[in-house]
């Protein structure tokens, strides 16, 4: 029998990189052996792809993309398909936990410098994935055409249509009418269940080969390919990633199923913010519901659009919320050009990054609270304030990173 | 750099200036239970007997309710008024045109009103009825004001008379407080009433997603074998990790 | 990494652990896909358009031809006059299942008239060739089909021909007789398609 199976393998080897590959990414690919708990939201951010790809697919089995016919489909899923609630919950479920996993990982690397050369490529794809994942987060949410669906695609293509001269026709070859309606639905669904989802696949794919090509960052945040065994040529604080992460991440998939399948049976809900109250009634073009929210995961920059309440130079302040919300996601991708510390790792780096880290996570929060709400004169003086730490992290960071009184980074990793 | 640090600390207490801001609307506490099924029962027969008349639940078929313990032929003798088939969907027969000209508004249709609305916003609204011939049905509510939906269940609960007192704010001023006042009992107790509302309120919360209780169930069985392969994949992480320092 | 590879051979515990975190992993993985196939079979939805139907008979004179629809199919109901039932007789020799041998009808249609009560012909309306739905011909002798032709179905698509009791002619494409569906009486005037008694389904 390991006989066979050898042969076969050598069979494959000879018209395929089969095994080349399994060493070269898997049991020949030396990562830090230091990494900590942050470092598990990356595999898991592939499973929750995995699952909502999975369940997207049952979930088209019995959807209908047609505005007459979207809400009802999905109750048609929830009751009188077999487990169809199942389905429906886990993708449900599953949008909200790609949010989690994806802001987590990206938190891990802003703590530990990951977008310092010469990962500066690979934070930029990581960006794309971000933006994707934004847009297949939209696209998803119109489709069960609540009153939470409808009003808050409205309330961007708003946005859209504010922006000077080209907004307006923009807008229409977006939606394919004059105003939110079917037509915009059966193209979104277009979008969010075949050109995002390859878009997005593409990109991970292309991510992980950017990663492996550099190798990854590390708590300590220095380089283990520069400290290497002289006869094995292998990095002395590398680990081959099979069997030591594989057998790491399996224990982190179990952690997170726990998490995710305590939310998933028992408050898939969560309390209105994964399933929204109101996007249990159906779309009603005619009335607004009293609150409109987004989803937990984009009330932030929800905040900071809301925030722009003054016409500043020729640009009206509608515009302006426009540039921000927009700018709050685009600076991301500057990162690696606005770090100038000598160092890589919170762990070596002085009190101003720390306090600077800690003071946008905060505002993150706090903003994410406010985008909540309905807007009232202290809540947008809040959103204003905390907006401007938001942007202060990043448009300081060139001075006080540079600054900042760094310690000694160590020869090898603790 | 200490200073500024106990600066930004307060600094970072503002938003708790919100808590400042003023109370919400109170809704009484339904005092449901979904896995009553005795209650669920009940609740389903006002359920057809009071609401299926001018409300749709399009999205339930009456032989879901074998999920409460009822046989077809159960449901077909006592919960099915309209010659429809066990396997049909609860729709209305009253067409939304003149659903419109009789009401203003389309009675909405109950098959996820306890998702949007909650249990105990249903709870509170079906017992905050009260007489007010300025409306066009002669009903008002407190909690949903100018509803177009007249009392349905007044001669169960009978007739409630709104009273608007005046009352010290404590500022020097004076502001109103709303009180529900019987004044025509109906042929349930305020107790019985309750429970009545409570019984429907109940059903409605399983009509909203009759899936629930498998659900919950499910999720033992699924959170039991995930804790098992907790240990397990712990101690085959650990095995292979002892290696490494 | 050298004090890693010392470990060439696996030990015991270790070996264990790998084969029972597999095993979980198997029937975690069969139970996780179990929904998702489910999910396909028929939903309540299709079961209930799939529900029995009831006819209502009271109506249905001798040589009437009712046509009702069952599971997406046409059901025929007919009524047949004492002339079409003799006429049933006299066509053996020129069917190829005459006493409906084959598995095409419940047990209780299984005889001379390939009913419940004789009058009363209950049958689908699609031809056993490939699923047209044939022509009620009840003339006797018409120019197209012939003098022999004592009153039946005619299939416009290949040319097969059934009799008053639904059976197939020799020598036409269709193999088989007409598919009697399971039915019932539920009452004096009241036909129920779908089910072969009034068992609750």
């Amino acid at each position: 029998m390991g006989k066979r199976l050898i042969s076969f393998v050598a069979w494959i080897d000879k018209r395929f990189p089969l095994t080349s590959n399994w060493k070269a990414h898997l049991t020949e690919y030396y990562a830090p052996k230091n990494f900590n708990f942050w470092y598990y939201f990356g595999s898991l951010a592939m499973l929750v792809m995995v699952n909502q790809l999975l369940t997207g697919i049952f979930l088209t089995m019995n959807y209908k993309p047609d505005a007459g016919m979207a809400f009802a489909s999905v109750e048609y899923i929830m009751r009188d398909v077999d487990f169809g609630w199942l389905i429906r919950y886990m993708h449900s479920t599953g949008a909200s936990m790609f949010f989690v996993v994806v802001y987590l990982h990206m938190f891990r690397g802003m703590m530990y410098g990951s977008y310092r050369k010469p990962r500066e490529l690979l934070w930029l794809i990581g960006s794309m994935i971000f933006f994707v994942l934004m847009m297949l987060a939209f696209t998803g949410y119109i489709l069960p055409w609540g009153q939470m669906s409808y009003w808050g695609a409205m309330v961007i293509i708003s946005m859209i249509e504010a922006i000077p001269v080209i907004g307006e026709p923009l807008s229409q070859l977006i939606l394919g009418d004059f105003t939110l309606s079917d037509a915009a639905l059966n193209r979104f669904f277009a979008y969010h269940v075949v050109t995002l989802p390859v878009l997005l696949v593409t990109l991970v794919v292309v991510h992980v080969i950017a990663l492996h090509e550099v190798g990854s960052n590390n708590p300590d945040g220095i380089e283990i390919k520069e400290n290497r065994d002289p006869e094995t040529n292998i990095p002395v604080d590398g680990i081959p990633f099979h069997p030591y992460y594989t057998v790491k991440d399996i224990f982190g998939v179990v952690v997170f199923l726990i998490l995710f399948c305590g939310i998933l049976f028992f408050a898939p809900e969560m309390g209105g913010y994964f399933l929204e109250y109101n996007n249990f009634i159906p779309a009603n073009t005619l009335q607004t519901p009293d609150h409109i929210a987004p989803v937990w995961y984009f009330t932030p920059y929800y905040s900071m659009l809301r925030a722009a309440t003054v016409n500043f130079l020729w640009i009206d302040a509608k515009l302006w919320g426009i540039v921000l919300m927009g700018g709050s996601v685009a600076i991301i991708c500057l990162l690696p050009w606005l770090d100038r510390s000598p160092v890589k790792s919170i762990r070596y780096k002085g009190p101003y990054f720390k306090t600077a880290l800690t003071l946008f996570v905060i505002s993150v929060f706090v903003l994410g609270w406010l985008g909540t709400k309905t807007p009232t004169p202290l809540y947008t003086m809040l959103a204003q304030i905390f907006t401007v730490v938001y942007f202060a992290f990043f448009l300081l960071m060139p001075w006080y990173s540079k600054i900042d009184k760094c310690k000694q980074e160590p020869k090898r990793v603790s | 750099m200490k200073r500024i640090r106990v600066l930004l600390f307060f600094f970072c207490l503002s938003p708790l200036l919100v808590y400042a801001g003023g109370a919400e609307v109170a809704l009484d506490r339904a005092p449901i239970q979904t896995t009553d099924i005795s209650s669920l029962q009940r609740g389903a027969r006002t359920f057809v007997n009071y609401c299926l008349t001018c409300h749709s639940a399009n999205f339930m078929r009456y032989n879901r309710l074998r999920d409460l313990g009822l046989s077809k032929a159960q449901i077909k003798d006592n919960l099915i008024f309209t010659g429809q088939k066990p396997g049909d969907l609860m729709t209305v027969a009253m067409k939304e045109k003149e659903a419109k000209q009789w009401f203003g508004v389309t009675p909405p249709d109950l098959s996820v009103i306890a998702r949007s609305r909650g249990a105990d916003w249903l709870y509170t609204y079906l017992r905050q009825f009260y007489r007010d011939d300025s409306t066009a049905t002669g009903w008002n509510n407190l909690l949903f004001d100018k509803a177009a939906m007249p009392h349905v269940l007044y001669q169960l609960q009978g007739e409630q008379l709104l009273r608007i007192e005046k009352v010290d704010d404590g500022h020097g001023g004076k502001h109103d407080v709303k009180k529900l006042e019987l004044s025509k009992p109906g042929t349930l107790t305020k107790i019985e009433y309750d429970m009545y509302v409570a019984d429907l309120v109940n059903y409605l919360v399983y009509l909203g997603e009759p899936a629930a209780a498998r659900r919950v169930q499910l999720g033992i069985v699924v959170m039991l074998f995930l804790f098992g392969m907790l240990g397990l994949t712990y101690a085959l992480k650990h095995d292979f990790w002892r290696d490494v320092h | 990494m050298k004090d890693i590879d010392k470990k060439n051979e696996m030990s015991g515990r270790r070996r264990f652990l790998i084969t029972a975190t597999s095993v979980a992993g198997g029937i975690a993985s069969a139970a996780w896909a179990t929904p998702f196939i489910l999910s396909m079979m028929p939903s309540e939805r299709a079961k209930a358009a799939g529900a029995p139907v009831e006819v209502d008979i009271s109506k249905l004179e001798p040589g009437m031809l009712l046509l009702v629809e069952w599971r997406g199919k046409v059901v025929w109901v007919l009524s047949r006059t004492p002339e079409m039932l003799a006429s049933l007789t006299k066509l053996d020799s020129k069917l190829t299942d005459p006493n409906s041998e084959k598995d095409q009808q419940p047990e209780y249609a299984q005889n001379p008239t390939r009913s419940i009560r004789p009058e009363i012909l209950v049958t689908t309306g699609v031809c056993t060739h490939l699923g047209c739905s044939p022509v009620f011909r009840k003339e006797i002798a018409p120019a197209d089909l012939g003098p022999d032709w004592l009153g039946g179905f005619f299939c416009p698509c290949h040319g097969s021909k059934f009799d008053l009791a639904g059976r197939v002619y020799k020598n036409v494409p269709a193999p088989t007789n007409l598919l009697v569906p399971p039915h019932t009486y539920l009452s004096e005037n009241v036909l129920l398609i779908g089910l072969d008694s009034k068992e609750e389904a």
